[in-house]
């Protein structure tokens, strides 16, 4: 599971002796996150955000935990028991409002860890399974963050839930019942709030599940690195401990600062002011928007406004769910043998064009369904499924790369590599270098 | 704690003759409990279907004397919007004057109310694009460009005759089930005895 030269486990206490003859758990801990696990030397910074991901989970699971002694899942109690976290219960805003922005940030963060994998061809052989847990993961955080938001019901949360249930009832024939399953009744009502929470309590440690199995699957060839090309000597890695828990440390602390700014003096800002106003099944409100973390998979469901063979309702929900189920196919349409952009000058290209069409999609998302943008979601709905498509797999063919380095350490030490190496070795002396 | 390690070996298993005699306890068993799983799945999915009591508010009277023409009121109904709207004599003209093939769901005036009724259109106050409120039943709402309702979620619109004209919904209003108990009284969610 590691690189022959990982520091083995050698416990010096005897109780840790004692222990790990019968539970080797501090032996797992130091083989995964610790001085036993050799990682590559020149991870940069966008390697801190899987470790960002997890710590967004805990403060998820955490918040949540506590805000469930105080919530009420019924239609009549709900949105006045979140009004009561907000103002009776101790430091209950802080609570509430620390878990409706951990979410957003758990979004961000973990939107950030993807397209770091898609800019170094993280996905590619041997870690394409890791990339598919991932976007397991994606869904179920997905599910969940949808199924939190109808919590509160506000006037959001029961048009959310009556909107996205609503893209089931597209499904022939039997559309209408799996909506009717979905919600408990005819609309969103005591049935669904409750199986909502019941599901929403679950799904965290379903992913928690899944997130062990995304760092196992990690940890049998170890992390990518800027370069793409594989650890090949002991001197190409250092061990986590305590190189990268101090990088890590660092990152978790900027996070944690960011999320305390957003928390205390934005909390508002990145949710719908109309989600303040109780749920009325009577009235719409004026515009339905979802949460922005999904906008540009909106913007994909609400760019089909013309029937083709198929409704353009099940248009949109096919393409809404095909634009992310289209990436477990990413390690098989980009079959390009060099792994990192670093070294792809034109994929390069292609992939800033890929951000700013998924911003564009974003920005589209949370607007409303009018010119011009309907119009541009239909365009940049079209990139998207084509630069997976057409551009990636065409690329892998045209494309000439730049040379690779031999190893990791030829890439971080450039002329430098015989400084590194001790001097009996053969290495040079600093001063005789200058 | 000492703890015995090997016991005289009286435990060993006799030559054994009859093996598919254990293939086939072994086939039955688990295809047994493989049923017994799938089994157990029903319940836990079903539940999750409208309960009782969700279903017994299936049906509601609903009182026509104080609606005028060209009004309309909203109701709720299987805890959904329901419109019960009075059509003046123009609004039936515009419905009937529109073609067929103008329709994206053909449908007649006729087909969508009762018998010598035409006047009283009650349709649920559910858009079939995605489940919005389409506007136009209440006081001052817009009724849109077709003079029915206007969905202000994507911009469906329906006509007198709540049938969809123009915008992203693939259906007219839907027309629940129901009948005239009396001249003024009408009972939603039951088809006439
Ligand atoms: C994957 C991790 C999670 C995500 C992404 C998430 C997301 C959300 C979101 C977006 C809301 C709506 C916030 C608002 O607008 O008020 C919410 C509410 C809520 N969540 Fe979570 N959640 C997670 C984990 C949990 C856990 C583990 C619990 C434990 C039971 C929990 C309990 C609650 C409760 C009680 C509410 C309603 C109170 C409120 O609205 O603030 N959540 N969640
Ligand atoms: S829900 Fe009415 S137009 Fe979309």
């Amino acid at each position: 599971m590691s690189f022959p030269w990982a520091e083995e486990y050698r416990p010096k206490h005897p109780l840790m002796r004692w222990l790990d003859e019968r539970l080797p758990l501090p032996r797992l801990v130091h083989g995964a996150v610790g001085g036993g696990y050799p990682v590559p030397r020149n991870l940069n910074y966008f390697w801190n955000f899987g470790v960002l991901a997890g710590l967004a989970l805990t403060i998820q699971i955490v918040t949540g935990i506590v805000l469930a002694m105080h919530y009420t899942p019924s239609g009549d109690m709900a949105f006045n028991s979140v009004e009561h976290i907000m103002r009776d219960v101790n430091q209950g805003w802080l609570l509430r409002y620390a878990h409706a922005n951990g979410a957003s940030f758990f979004f961000i963060v973990t939107y950030v860890h993807i397209f770091r994998g898609m800019y170094y061809g993280s996905y590619k052989a041997p870690r394409e399974l890791v990339w598919m847990l991932g976007l397991v993961i994606l869904l179920l955080m997905m599910a969940t963050a949808f199924m939190g938001y109808v919590l509160p019901w506000g006037q959001m949360s029961f048009w959310g839930a009556k909107v996205i249930t609503g893209l089931f009832s597209a499904i022939p024939l039997v559309g209408e019942s799996v909506q009717k399953w979905l919600l408990g009744g005819y609309a969103p009502d005591e049935a669904t709030l409750n199986r909502f929470f019941s599901l929403h309590y679950l799904l965290p440690f379903v992913i928690a599940g899944v997130v062990i199995l995304h760092i196992w699957a990690l940890h049998i060839p170890g992390s990518s690195n800027p370069t793409g090309v594989e650890v090949k000597t002991a001197e190409d890695t250092v061990p986590f401990h305590p190189y990268y828990t101090a990088k890590d440390g660092f990152g978790a602390g900027i996070f944690l600062i960011l999320l305390a700014f957003v928390t205390f003096f934005l909390p508002n800002y990145l949710g719908h002011a109309d989600n303040y106003i109780p749920a009325n099944p009577l009235s719409t409100p004026a515009e339905i928007v979802p949460e922005w973390y999904f906008w540009p998979f909106y913007a994909i469901l609400r760019s089909f406004t013309s029937d083709f063979l198929l409704p353009a309702k099940l248009w949109g929900v096919l393409a809404m769910f095909g634009a992310i189920l289209l990436l477990f196919f990413l390690p098989w349409l980009d079959p390009s043998p060099v792994r990192s952009g670093s070294y792809r000058p034109t994929f390069r290209w292609f992939f800033w064009i890929l951000v700013g069409d998924v911003l564009v999609l974003g920005y589209c998302g949370g607007s409303p369904p009018e010119e011009p943008f309907v119009m541009i979601s239909q365009l940049a709905t079209m990139y998207y499924f084509a630069h997976f498509l057409i551009v990636l797999p065409i690329l892998s063919w045209v494309e000439k790369t730049e040379p690779l380095p031999r190893s990791i350490s030829e890439s971080v030490l450039h002329g430098e590599h015989a400084e590194a190496a001790p001097a009996h070795l053969g290495g040079i002396s600093p001063a005789a270098a200058e | 704690m000492a703890t015995v390690e090997q016991s005289d070996g009286t435990l060993g298993a006799a030559p054994e003759a009859g093996v598919r005699r254990r293939d086939f306890i072994n086939i039955a068993a688990v295809s047994f409990a493989g049923v017994g799983g799938v089994a157990i799945l029903y319940p836990l999915i079903n539940q999750m279907n409208p309960s009782a009591d969700v279903l017994a508010l299936a049906s509601i009277e609903v009182d026509l004397s104080s609606i005028k023409p060209g009004q309309a009121i909203k109701t709720m109904f299987r805890k959904q919007p329901l419109f019960v709207r009075h059509l003046t004599p123009q609004e039936i003209q515009a419905a009937n004057a529109v073609p067929m093939s103008e329709l994206r769901d053909p449908q007649t005036l006729a087909e969508r109310t009762k018998p010598g009724k035409a006047q009283w259109l009650i349709t649920m106050g559910v858009c079939t694009h995605l489940g919005c409120v389409p506007l136009g039943a209440s006081d001052g709402e817009t009724r849109g460009p077709f003079g029915g309702y206007f969905c202000p979620c994507h911009g469906s619109m329906y006509d007198t005759a709540a049938r969809i004209r123009k915008g992203p919904a693939p259906r007219n209003l839907e027309v629940p089930d129901y009948n005239f108990k009396s001249a003024t009284i009408v009972e939603v969610g039951k088809v006439a005895k």
